[in-house]
Parts: structure tokens; C-alpha cells; sequence
């Protein structure tokens, strides 16, 4: 096919060749695949909801039960992000740092949460979590309701969001050179010092970014909150099931305009995402 | 305070290794255990009657269908787009690494919602397939593109890097010495990312298999018609069939155990590093 290429530029002759021949089918399967799967179904949402105005979009996305399920969705999930941020730092500094036995076992489990089916996850931590479950007995003679509440929906979305922070913050502690903390530390800094000046920094960006990821993802969660919760209006709905409910009662309008809402939360969020992580990448550079 | 490499803090060490391991039980082992506590407390029996349901094995076919129509799509795709994204240089390409991830981010109920706007008898491409009498939505082609929706970026994600490290050099050396592309593919490209492409893969079948919420919007969950099994878990759960509910759920584990296994094989095949 190509043997009588000419000597002056033969590896310009031969890009020009494998575009040309090599790459088009797949160029041309990635463009259809990702216009009918992905492009097509996010413009369809965007133009039912530019079709009702403004006005129309406002006066939906602002009722007093679509707020209440902002208000139930955001904090929770951004409680869980931040319990997660500190525990899940911890966790990941343990696998990184420590070393004791059954530890690849432990560091496998992590992704539980990405290979449990959300639905599993749901069922199982509302048995857990129920009055009479392993968990809840131990909070029920307190009057604390855990599953059917506000609470449940925070456990699920702890369950949910774990892994993010972890693996997020793995490789870069990995990366972490424990001569500078020994520097540290052999040139006087106390333990807190070291801690905070010199570990704790370049840890910042990617804490963040998993809190970000986590968060995220509690976000848009829908299985596993749906069946620990009581999904009562105002008391523990949140807007991923909000926009269930609504496609089930043919309230098409509704059902756009507060997925419009979460589509645009998790765009912005992916935008903070990435520019988290080229902070964290320039802070590895230095 | 978390300065747990000096010798001096082996107490706090100690500590804080204790913490983040009650942590990882309580939140992760303790409901690991359960599934398997609940769907096997009062014998094998429970179990077995929930399998022999034929709403569960309806289901399971299901699931199984889901799985068969998703993987083979995406991985033709998620090869073609790796190798797009891998081997040119084209401006935008940031932004298309970007939108191809974007079903990840997006909360699957909403990637139901979207399907259901386009696909549903009203949308731009239900509309014409209705005028052929062909439903989609409340169907399995329905809960099949949901699935591929939802599993979209994995094999393109896993291979994407590996493709970037292998560079192009044997694929121009195959070329010059004058292979096809599809022998280029199948000799040379595909025997250096299998890891990396089965990774993908595994990642992608146990999505297919497990994704409900997205499924879930597209259903119209008819019992034993449009139900996978983690609709099926749900719907057991909600009617207060716990048992019936933790026997699909325990098939579903047994799923979720055996892909971290396997991950945890390939990973260390690879040397691939944990990564979300």
C-alpha cells in the first residue's frame, strides 16, 4: 500500500495516510455513536426546557416542594462530601502509609460502592439502618430515626461517595516524598508544624477535588436514596426523585425543568472539578 | 496531628489506623455482611424459592440482555473513540475528553429523563419510530439505550491512557511494512491494550448490570416485563417481599464481589493504579 513512499518526507506522507485510511471508520463511529446516544438526548432536554421560557422554567424550578428538594439534595450531600473529606483522607493515608494484614483486602473494598448495584446498597443500609437493623437499634432508644429520614438519605450518600475521596487522594500520596516531611522534621518543625505546612498543602487540591467528585455523585443519586428514604415532600424527597415522580405522573414540564436544574449543577460542578485538578496538577509540578 | 510516620506517635498511629478501619466496616463491611446475613439467616431455602420465582428469572434474563447489548456497543465505540482521541491531535479534543464523560456526572434519573424526551412517543426520534409502531420507552430498546448511556466512558476511559503510552511507532512499522488496518488492529493494537480493554469491559458489564435509577425512569417497571434485577430488588423491597427482595440482591453482590476480584487481577496485570 504505501511502499514507494518518497524519501524527502516520509513520516509526513504516512499521517497523511493513516488519517485518510486507517482513522476515518472510527472517527466517523465515535461522531455518530456520541451525537445519538449522548449530543441528541442533552439537546432534547435543553430545548424542552428553553420551549418553556423563562418565566415558565423560573416559575417551575422555584416551587416551594422543588426548593425543599434543593435544600434536602445540596446539604445533604454536601454533608456527606465533607464527613468524607476527613475520613476519607484518613482512610486513604492508612492504605498509602500503613501497613498491616488484610490490607489488600481493604483496598479492594473501597469500590464497593462503584460494583454494588444502588438499589443493593439501598435495601441493605435501610435493614441496617432501620429501628430494629444492626445500626439503627443502637440510635432508636434515643429517639433517633436513621432509615424513613433525613438521616438515612446522608448514610446512603456516604455509602455512595467514599470512594471518590479515596482514590482520588491515593496516587497523590503516593507521590508524596516522606523525605521532605523527614527534612521537616529533622530541621526542628514539630509534628503539628510538619503536618501543616508541609504535608497538608499539596493535599489540599486533591481533597477538594474528591470532595467535589463525591459530592457530585450524592448529587445526582437516585437508587440507593430512594429506598432509605421515606421520600416525604419536604422532610426527606430529594430533586433525583422528585424528577422520578413527576415523569411517572406524565408532568413532563416538571420532570425537565428540575433535571435542567441538576443537569446544570453537575455541568458547573464538572467545571470546578477540572479546574481543581489543574490546580492540584500545577502544585505537583512545582 | 496526623503526622503518623514519626516514631514517637506510634500510640496516635495506632489510633488513627483503628478510626479509619471502624470507619471502612461501618460503612463498607457491615453492609457487605448483611446482604449475605439477610438473604441466608433462615437457610438456603428462602433462596432458593426467591430463584425459582419466575418474575426472578425474568429479570435475571433481562439483566443478562441488558449486559449483552450494552458491552459489545460500547466497547466497539469506546475502541473507536480511544483511538481518536489517542492517536490525533485536533482542537477541541479537551473539550471531547470532557463531554464523553459526561454521563458519569450527570445523575442517572436525568440521563432517563433525556431518553425519555427523545425517545418517548413525543420526542424527535420516538416520533418516528411510533409512526412505524415501534415503542421504545417503556420497553427494552428504551432500557437498553439507558444502559448505554449510563456505561458509555468506560472502555474509552481505560484505553485511552494505554493506547497514549504505547504510541504510535509499532502501529507505523506494521503499516510500513505493509499491514492492513485490520491487521494492524488485530495484530498489533488489540494484543497490547487487552488488559486495559478487558478492565474496561468489566467495568462496563457491571454497570450494565447493576444500573437501576437510569433503567428505572425508562421502565415503566411492568413486574416481570421490563424489570432487571435491581428493578426487581426494589420492587420486592416495596411490596415487602424482603426475602424475595435480598435474593436478587444477593445474585447482585455475588456480581459486585467477583468484579472487584477481577479488578484487583487486572489491576495488578497492569500496574494500573486505582482511579475513580
Amino acid at each position: 500500500m504505501t511502499t514507494n513512499l518518497p524519501f524527502s518526507s516520509p513520516s509526513k506522507q504516512l499521517n497523511r495516510f493513516s488519517f485518510w485510511q486507517s482513522i476515518s471508520i472510527p472517527w466517523v463511529v465515535t461522531i455518530i455513536y456520541l451525537l445519538l446516544i449522548l449530543v441528541l438526548p442533552i439537546a432534547a432536554l435543553l430545548v424542552k426546557s428553553a420551549s418553556l421560557g423563562l418565566e415558565g422554567f423560573w416559575q417551575i424550578a422555584t416551587t416551594p416542594i422543588a426548593i425543599s428538594t434543593y435544600n434536602v439534595t445540596f446539604i445533604t450531600a454536601l454533608a456527606a462530601g465533607l464527613v468524607n473529606g476527613v475520613m476519607g483522607t484518613l482512610v486513604a493515608w492508612v492504605l498509602v502509609r500503613c501497613q498491616f494484614p488484610g490490607k489488600k483486602i481493604v483496598d479492594a473494598m473501597v469500590d464497593l460502592p462503584f460494583a454494588l448495584p444502588t438499589s443493593v446498597a439501598g435495601l441493605v443500609l435501610a435493614t441496617l439502618y432501620s429501628q430494629t437493623g444492626w445500626v439503627g437499634r443502637f440510635f432508636a432508644p434515643f429517639g433517633i430515626q436513621i432509615a424513613f429520614s433525613r438521616l438515612g438519605v446522608f448514610v446512603a450518600m456516604v455509602f455512595i461517595s467514599l470512594p471518590f475521596i479515596v482514590r482520588t487522594l491515593q496516587p497523590v500520596l503516593q507521590e508524596l516524598e516522606e523525605e521532605a516531611e523527614e527534612a521537616a522534621w529533622s530541621l526542628g518543625a514539630t509534628e503539628f508544624q510538619t503536618f501543616w505546612r508541609v504535608i497538608f498543602p499539596p493535599l489540599i487540591p486533591p481533597i477538594l477535588t474528591g470532595i467535589a467528585l463525591g459530592f457530585s455523585r450524592a448529587v445526582g443519586e437516585y437508587g440507593s436514596v430512594v429506598l432509605i428514604a421515606s421520600n416525604i415532600p419536604f422532610k426527606d424527597l430529594i430533586a433525583p426523585v422528585l424528577v422520578f415522580e413527576r415523569l411517572e405522573q406524565y408532568d413532563y414540564p416538571a420532570a425537565t425543568v428540575i433535571g435542567a436544574v441538576l443537569l446544570s449543577v453537575s455541568l458547573i460542578l464538572l467545571l470546578i472539578i477540572n479546574l481543581l485538578q489543574q490546580w492540584g496538577r500545577r502544585y505537583a509540578n512545582d | 496531628m496526623l503526622t503518623i510516620n514519626l516514631p514517637k506517635t506510634f500510640k496516635v498511629k495506632y489510633l488513627l489506623i483503628a478510626l479509619a478501619l471502624f470507619y471502612l466496616i461501618l460503612v463498607l463491611l457491615l453492609p457487605a455482611i448483611a446482604v449475605f446475613y439477610e438473604a441466608f439467616h433462615k437457610g438456603v431455602e428462602p433462596f432458593i424459592q426467591a430463584m425459582g420465582d419466575r418474575n426472578f428469572q425474568s429479570a435475571l434474563q433481562l439483566t443478562v440482555v441488558m449486559a449483552l447489548i450494552s458491552v459489545p456497543l460500547n466497547t466497539v465505540f469506546g475502541l473507536c473513540a480511544a483511538w481518536v482521541l489517542a492517536r490525533n491531535q485536533f482542537p477541541g479534543r479537551a473539550l471531547f475528553l470532557s463531554v464523553l464523560d459526561l454521563p458519569f456526572s450527570i445523575s442517572p434519573v436525568v440521563a432517563g429523563l433525556m431518553i425519555v424526551l427523545l425517545y418517548g412517543k413525543n420526542g424527535w426520534i420516538g416520533s418516528w419510530f411510533a409512526s412505524w409502531d415501534i415503542q421504545i420507552i417503556f420497553s427494552v430498546p428504551g432500557m437498553a439505550i439507558a444502559t448505554i448511556f449510563v456505561t458509555l466512558p468506560f472502555v474509552a476511559r481505560e484505553v485511552i491512557p494505554v493506547l497514549e503510552e504505547l504510541g504510535p511507532e509499532q502501529e507505523e512499522a506494521a503499516r510500513t511494512l505493509g499491514a492492513k488496518d485490520w491487521q494492524i488492529f488485530w495484530r498489533v493494537t488489540l494484543p497490547n491494550i487487552r488488559w486495559g480493554l478487558l478492565y474496561g469491559v468489566l467495568l462496563t458489564n457491571a454497570r450494565a448490570m447493576g444500573e437501576f435509577g437510569a433503567v428505572a425512569v425508562v421502565s415503566g417497571s411492568i413486574l416481570g416485563k421490563t424489570s432487571t434485577l435491581p428493578i426487581f430488588v426494589e420492587q420486592e423491597y416495596k411490596n415487602y417481599q424482603t426475602e424475595a427482595a435480598f435474593g436478587a440482591a444477593v445474585v447482585l453482590a455475588l456480581l459486585a464481589v467477583v468484579t472487584l476480584v477481577l479488578k484487583e487481577i487486572l489491576e495488578q496485570r497492569t500496574g494500573h493504579h486505582k482511579a475513580v
